[in-house]
């Protein structure tokens, strides 16, 4: 027999002699916040958590985002946006002269050519309050996992109306689509390694930057 | 026939045996795992028994105090940050009962895996036992004829000790983690699951950084962020050439096929997301029915981990993205005593381990040994019932049998852990396995004391004479009222932990006097137990 039928047999073998109970799963955890999603208080809980985690965060109206992610980039020289950006967005990440390089699928920049590149400019699928926690998942405005990674300033563009106070919220939006390659930030990158002391930034971005958009 | 009681010691001088039977591969020259010596071919059972390893590692000072902040730091953030969850319980609840679900259902979840793996293009191999799986690890590398891999923090390759059999055979695994980078440089053993370097500070790590790292900045700081910064720029350039990644999983998604990574630093994402080929080796335990369950744990494991509302980076991916991170995947699905384990009606719930390590955080045993002196890469109170049911560890000569008793069964980690599992229960369990196990024989000091003591507890003469006789304890233990070095067969219990001092009076002794006194103790409001009670409940009745 091979290792698969073996590996098989024998847990089915043990489950036989003396079963594992199966108990109905309760889940009388929290499922929705007592507020709803983006309202005042889930967004000041948002802020609140983000900032906890060093991140910067700037809250604007649908006019201002270009201003804000312009901001946000000032004094860098070159930024990575996915190929399904909005044009208005990818025009803003490339004022004052920043070189500005498109990322996509089919067209991927070289790990080198994102290590030379020092801020990326994304949106966002969907966040938790509860935790302060941002989720992307790979669609064109969002991009390769790879472009949210390797620059040292991420700015990403937070939808109010997405922002949910609890995880099990958020899991259901995703689960729509649950194969799709998924990163989920608390951060900036940080650890805790020497003492237990929290460093901001260790291999992925030092900078997180969140334009949350009412 | 060594148990935790130190007993094979006084024995074997007596019969002139060797306590434990040396086995090669398994014992080394010292009763503990100490830097400098060569990693054990074995990361289960790295050489000597537990209270061997605790009797060295207790003399380290400086571990303890690095050991002792650390955990004291990481149980109050933990606990900060579950007194803000108003359903914790109710999420430990359907932790516990999904994850008992999962092992019920395991063969079928474990197919319905593989099949969703492969749907999205991802291979999908098995591996009986440590060897198989280092064998498919190093054939794949083959192919891709590479002598360089990147790896994510995973205890599952601990265990199978695939750096080490890599390295024989001529190809470097890189640790990119933080501290199992302070352990890899430092030729060192990590000692907690979650915070490998937890025995080291800041001092020690400048020291190996300067000393074992090529690239080191001149003039090094010890100083958290400094050290942090040297660790990114060393292992930058590795991140963006490495071709070939290998990881662990904290989560395995059936019905999706989704395989999960949580971590703080986002070197788990340039591993799963630079390379062309990644590697995943995940026990077939690692396992949740449904998406929706991931709820359920991303609230959990941070929380009980690190202290933190949510870890900052997440991966989820299954099998291959086109045009997204690497685009050969391959799945390899560890048995390595799980099984066997499974088939323990008590003690398998040690399969429902997430490796938060929040036991190890809480446990006054852990706190003082550290994790180098249970032998193997599972310490601490999961450790303690998970290493010796892994390797069906329960014989006297095998030293992993002594892991059940090292613990005070305070009952700290069962209520720390975030999936609920017994493990005072399970320690219970284990340590009456092994006595029924080693029935029989020459029975040991302890087996001695236990039938002695069983005698006189049975008879009341020999009680209280056994009570009057407990006095002179008095005079042995002297001021401190303490009593720590008596000859054996007490000297088996004193070796570890002193003795209290008996009571002035003994129970009895004080009935006795409350009868004569005309008092009917039998319906005293409070039953006092000591001398000074029966005093409080005099004047009370006067």
């Amino acid at each position: 027999m091979g290792a698969r039928e073996d590996i098989l047999a024998a847990v089915r073998g043990a489950l036989k002699d003396s079963p594992y109970p199966t108990p109905e799963v309760e889940r009388n955890y929290r499922m929705e916040g007592t507020d709803a999603p983006g309202s005042e208080p889930v967004i000041a809980d948002m802020i609140e958590k983000l900032e906890d985690y060093n991140a910067v965060v700037v809250r604007t109206n649908e006019a201002g985002i270009e201003d804000v992610i312009a901001d946000f980039l000032k004094g860098l020289n070159s930024v990575v946006v996915p190929h399904g950006l909005k044009d208005s967005w990818k025009e803003a990440a490339g004022r004052d002269g920043r070189t500005v390089r498109e990322d996509s699928r089919e067209a991927n920049l070289t790990h080198k050519e994102l290590d030379e590149t020092d801020a990326v400019v994304t949106a966002s699928r969907v966040a938790i309050s509860l935790s302060g926690t941002i989720i992307l998942d790979g669609e064109p405005d969002q991009g390769r996992r790879a472009i949210t990674l390797v620059p040292d300033t991420h700015v990403v563009v937070l939808r109010a109306s997405d922002v949910y106070p609890t995880v099990p919220q958020a899991v259901r939006i995703l689960s729509e689509n649950p194969t799709r390659p998924t990163t989920w930030i608390a951060g900036p990158s940080a650890t805790a390694d020497i003492e237990l002391v929290r460093v901001a930034g260790v291999h992925g971005p030092r900078n997180l930057r969140v334009v949350i958009v009412d | 026939m060594s148990t935790f009681l130190g007993i094979p010691k006084v024995l074997s001088k007596i019969t002139g045996a060797p306590a434990t039977k040396a086995e090669p591969g398994v014992r080394g020259t010292h009763h503990q795992w100490v830097n400098g010596d060569p990693i054990p071919e074995n990361t289960l059972r790295w050489g000597a028994s537990f209270p061997e390893g605790a009797e060295v590692t207790l003399k380290n000072t400086q571990m303890r105090k690095n050991l002792g902040y650390a955990t004291t730091t990481i149980r109050n953030k933990r606990n900060a940050r579950v007194e803000e969850m108003p359903d914790w319980q109710d999420l430990r609840n359907a932790a516990s009962q999904i994850k008992s679900s999962t092992m019920s259902r395991l063969p079928e979840l474990l197919v319905q895996m593989e099949e969703n793996v492969k749907a999205h293009g991802g291979i999908v191999h098995w591996a009986r036992d440590a060897k198989e799986a280092n064998e498919i690890i190093y054939s794949i590398l083959q192919e891709k004829q590479v002598t360089e891999v990147v790896k994510v923090k995973s205890m599952v390759t601990q265990e199978i000790n695939m750096n080490e059999y890599l390295a024989e055979r001529g190809i470097d695994a890189f640790e990119t983690d933080l501290a199992e980078l302070i352990v890899q440089l430092g030729k060192d053993m990590p000692s907690h699951i979650v915070v490998p370097a937890i025995h080291r500070n800041r001092a020690e790590i400048k020291e190996i950084f300067e000393r074992e790292m090529e690239d080191a900045p001149e003039h090094l700081e010890a100083d958290p962020r400094a050290l942090a910064m040297a660790a990114r720029a060393h292992l930058r350039a590795k991140f963006l050439k490495a071709k070939v990644a290998i990881s662990g999983s904290n989560m395995m998604v059936a019905d999706t096929g989704a395989l999960s990574v949580y971590e703080s630093e986002g070197n788990g994402r340039m591993c799963l997301t630079l390379p062309e080929t990644l590697i995943s080796v995940v026990g077939i335990e690692k396992m949740v029915p449904s998406y929706e369950d991931i709820e359920v744990f991303s609230q959990l494991l941070p929380r009980s981990a690190t202290g933190e509302r949510m870890n900052p980076y997440t991966s989820f991916w299954t099998g291959v993205t086109p045009g997204d991170g690497p685009q050969e995947f391959h799945l390899i699905l560890l048995d390595n005593g799980r099984s066997k384990t499974l088939a323990n009606a008590v003690g398998r719930e040690a399969l429902n381990c997430i490796r938060c390590g929040a036991c190890m955080n809480v446990c006054p045993v852990y706190e003082h040994v550290g994790g180098h002196a249970y032998n193997s890469v599972y310490p601490g109170p999961i450790g303690a019932i998970l290493t010796p049911q892994l390797l069906d560890g329960r014989d006297h000569h095998d030293p992993v049998h002594t892991l059940p008793y090292a613990s005070t069964l305070c009952g700290a980690c069962g209520d720390a852990c975030p999936v609920k599992i017994d493990i005072p229960g399970i320690l219970v369990h284990l340590r009456h396995e092994i006595t029924e196990r080693n029935r029989g024989g020459i029975p040991s000091g302890w087996d001695i004391g236990m039938k002695v003591s069983s005698k006189v507890m049975g008879n009341g003469k020999l009680w209280g004479t056994a009570e009057k006789a407990a006095k002179l304890g008095r005079i042995v233990a002297g001021k401190d009222e303490r009593i720590s070095n008596v000859p054996w067969p007490v000297s088996a219990w004193t070796r570890n932990k002193d003795i209290p001092a008996p009571p002035a009076r003994s129970f009895r002794d004080w009935l006795a006097d409350e009868e004569k006194a005309g008092h009917e103790p039998t319906k005293a409001k409070a039953t006092p137990a000591k001398p000074a009670g029966a005093h409080a409940a005099k004047k009370e009745e006067n």
